[in-house]
């Protein structure tokens, strides 16, 4: 690659990059903010409770039970919460790793819930019947299922239901995403644009598109640098 | 007083509506613009509190499309988010001094209502 135009390609990454991480963390703090939301109304609760025994009025133990599940469910919300933003931060620790992509798909959904949830969208995770690995970029891997979701939730149509299933073949994994109604040929939005093209390259993967079923299907080889060397 | 508590997250809204009820303030709740519109066809309300982030229409719409038809509520946002943006769009709407951040002190939500209805 010519130097501007590898000056270029570096750019798009690094955009790219950035506006994933940006997105995701200031979704996953919008989340925070919620759960921490809901137990300051619930903590004020019960010391609406506590004033209202204080003053001889009757609380019922079942509604006390009521609001320390709704603690105890928060609480486990956050901690899946934290999970998630522990793994997208580690996911930039090495560039070139064993990832379960199972996992993988795991946290993107976890990542774009929220987001899917803004836009009546449903994601639905089909459970992988093996649990295949492939050696990538579990960073840039997840900046791409997320480019994908994003412009799939833009085509669900108006069932709004997407499905992602993961799929096996000599050298490579497919993860399928369904449900696109409004996937056309030609596209009414470019898709992909440069920007999941700089990835493809980088992940060494293609995206295949059937209109017909409505699924886009994004192609991995099992192990990226093996894929690039073999290619030049 | 009777009030309507319009956010995604159904556990924030109950608890606040029960908190707002001990203060023997009428609140019922929606978790989506659409059910918020049914609540106010079907019943009164005095004011309307509603979060900026909703699933499939954002509280600064809902809001025009309420006070388009419902001229003489008022309303009071909330938002987890308090960048910028949604501070600039949220007080715009109703004036900074609606606009409040979450987590909401009660207290501090039942002074701006009672402002609100010159109470």
């Amino acid at each position: 690659m010519k130097g501007a135009n590898m000056n270029r390609q570096l750019d798009i990454e690094m955009e790219t990059g950035l506006r994933f991480f940006g997105k995701m963390t200031a979704s996953i703090s919008h989340e925070i903010k919620n759960v921490m939301a809901i137990i300051n109304e619930t903590a004020g609760l019960l010391e609406d409770y506590s004033l209202m025994a204080e003053k001889g009025m009757p609380i019922d133990p079942t509604r006390l039970k009521i609001v320390s599940e709704r603690v105890s469910g928060q609480i486990k919300r956050a901690n899946g919460i934290a999970k998630n933003l522990n793994n997208l931060a580690h996911s930039v620790d090495e560039f070139n790793k064993s990832v379960d992509l199972g996992e993988a798909l795991a946290l993107a959904v976890g990542l774009a819930q929220r987001l899917a949830d803004m836009r009546s969208v449903t994601l639905e995770l089909q459970p992988p019947s093996d649990f295949p690995t492939v050696i990538t970029s579990p960073f840039h891997l997840q900046n791409l299922i997320w480019q994908m979701l994003d412009f799939a939730m833009d085509i669900s149509g108006d069932a709004k239901v997407i499905g992602l299933t993961l799929g096996t073949a000599t050298g490579s994994v497919e993860i399928r995403f369904t449900g696109l109604e409004g996937l056309k040929d030609p596209p009414e939005t470019e898709f992909p644009t440069k920007r999941e093209t700089s990835l493809l390259e980088m992940l060494g993967a293609t995206i295949n598109q059937d209109v017909k079923a409505g699924e886009m299907h994004l192609v991995l080889p099992r192990d990226v640098h093996q894929q690039l060397t073999d290619n030049g | 007083m009777r009030i309507l508590l319009v956010d995604d997250e159904q556990e924030l809204v109950e608890t606040l509506a029960e908190r707002l009820s001990i203060r023997r303030i009428e609140a019922r709740w929606a978790t989506t613009g659409d059910a918020a519109m049914k609540f106010l066809e079907q019943e009164s309300f005095d004011l309307a509190v509603l979060d900026v982030k909703l699933p499939g229409i954002s509280g600064i719409d809902l809001h025009r499309k309420m006070k388009a038809k419902y001229p003489d509520l008022k309303f009071i946002f909330m938002t987890g988010h308090g960048s910028q943006d949604d501070y600039a769009a949220g007080s715009a709407e109703t004036g900074k001094d609606y606009y409040l951040l979450k987590p909401v002190n009660i207290e501090k939500l039942m002074d701006k209502m009672k402002k609100l209805m010159g109470r």
